[in-house]
């Protein structure tokens, strides 16, 4: 039976692991393959480099970083922001990264997806989803460090990018994130019922139980940052409480 | 001990070739066949459509190069997409260097890609997989090889049972990702070294 999956995110600006509260007020935590390594020592599952800035002004994802980590981690790892073309993605891919998180291109040019797939195989392109709550049961897709609201429903966005191609789905509520008072886990329960790809859960986490949440409404894994930014040495302690709380996870 | 990961055109092979590399082997990344063909070792590794990586053997010589290598028993290990390669027709589209029979088929389970780590069951007494009994490895993978015969090797549990390795003779594939499995994988890596010497 596979893992529930525990995924540290490193938000990285300029080389650097920030971290910020919805989106905003970055400050600076670390190396972010200093930390990778760490993280992977301590029984993360995976791991997700962000480039938080790129999107917004245009920058290059972070290949030097894709360079060593590709060489130096253990454990997969998946790097988003600012992927905004084939070429692009191609690049991160054939430089050693397991996997692309597409989220703002993906969105303005569908297709994306299903080149990403035909040439990698579904298994390495993640579609990112930022979404905001506007109504009971419902979730608008924005982009642009969630400052640009897409007029486009949530839960029919992952389903059409699991259909063009996406082989996982990286669902971050907006308005959750940072606040560590747990998973929008609404639109995690409707988006993981709706698709046939794994959903990674992402916003919010604020304690082990949080992640026994999202598990419970069918996220295959757990994004965290603060949780394990602050304290790495945490992470095998929170893989035995889940553990002892039922959850098949690796210890 | 000298490594060839065979360079078809598909995928990146230098985190492989890395992992090989901390296991203790010296490896090396070649699109030409001969290398292939003398190499003490010759991996397929890779990522993306069997029909893609088969068409770029085929192009490359390097299906021949393999196919002389494993008619004289010499070792070839397929990593992934390079398990697959080594059965035959795929659904995904395309054909395989058919060294084990049987077809490579789509994955039946709730959710698919399977993603993630998965616990090894070991079959038989397969010599690359031990110590691995009971360890969780990374998979990232929607098809599944399908062995015609019962093969030593491990199988995982994802929508039923599927193969996560085989091993005949000199011959030996692995579904999951050796290079992202952490100290499971660097064993794995190891064993792999340890058994081309004595294959």
């Amino acid at each position: 039976m596979v893992k529930k999956r525990l995924i540290p995110c490193l938000d990285v600006t300029k080389g650097r692991v920030v971290k910020g509260v919805r989106f905003v007020e970055l400050r600076d935590v670390g190396d972010p393959v200093e930390m990778a390594t760490r993280y992977s020592e301590y029984g993360a599952d995976e791991l997700v480099f962000l480039d938080i800035t790129a999107s917004v002004f245009g920058h290059d994802p972070i290949v030097e970083l894709v360079e060593r980590a590709a060489t130096e981690l253990e454990i997969p790892f998946t790097v988003g922001g600012g992927v905004s073309t084939l070429e692009h993605a191609r690049r991160l891919l054939r430089l050693g990264a397991d996997k692309v998180a597409v989220n703002r291109a993906a969105v303005e040019r569908p297709e994306l997806l299903t080149e990403l797939a035909a040439e990698f195989g579904a298994q390495a392109v993640v579609c990112a989803i930022d979404s905001k709550k506007v109504a009971p049961r419902k979730g608008e897709v924005v982009t642009h460090g969630a400052r640009r609201p897409q007029g486009l429903d949530t839960i029919e966005w992952a389903l059409e990018a699991v259909e063009r191609g996406a082989g996982e789905i990286l669902l971050t509520s907006i308005d959750a994130d940072g606040t560590r008072e747990g998973y929008d886990l609404e639109i995690t329960g409707l988006v993981c019922d709706a698709v046939s790809v794994p959903v990674i859960a992402s916003g919010g986490a604020g304690t082990v139980k949080h992640l026994a949440d999202a598990f419970e409404v069918g996220a295959e894994a757990a994004l965290v940052a603060s949780i394990v930014h602050e304290a790495p040495e945490r992470i095998p302690e929170i893989k035995r409480e889940l553990k002892e709380a039922g959850w098949p996870v690796r210890i | 001990m000298k490594i060839v990961l065979a360079d078809y055109g598909a995928g990146n092979l230098r985190s492989v070739c890395s992992a090989l590399g901390r296991a203790g082997a010296e490896a090396v990344v070649s699109p030409e066949p001969r290398a292939t063909r003398e190499a003490d070792l010759a991996v397929i590794a890779g990522v993306g459509h069997l029909a893609a990586c088969a068409a770029g053997m085929q192009q490359t010589g390097l299906a021949d190069a393999l196919r002389e290598r494993v008619e004289s028993g010499r070792p070839v290990l397929g990593i992934c997409v390079g398990l697959q390669m080594l059965f035959e027709e795929s659904e995904e589209g395309g054909t395989g260097l058919g060294f084990f029979s049987g077809p490579v088929v789509r994955l039946q389970a709730r959710r698919v890609p399977h993603m993630g780590w998965n616990t090894l069951s070991l079959r038989g007494e397969p010599k690359i997989l031990e110590g691995l009994d009971g360890e969780d490895v990374y998979f990232a993978h929607s098809y599944t090889a399908r062995p015609a015969e019962e093969l030593p090797g491990a199988e995982v549990e994802h929508g039923g049972t599927i193969v996560a390795a085989v091993e005949r003779g000199a011959l030996a594939g692995v579904q999951f990702h050796p290079e992202r499995s952490g100290s499971a994988g660097a064993r794995l890596l190891r064993n792999a070294i340890a058994w081309s010497k004595s294959a």
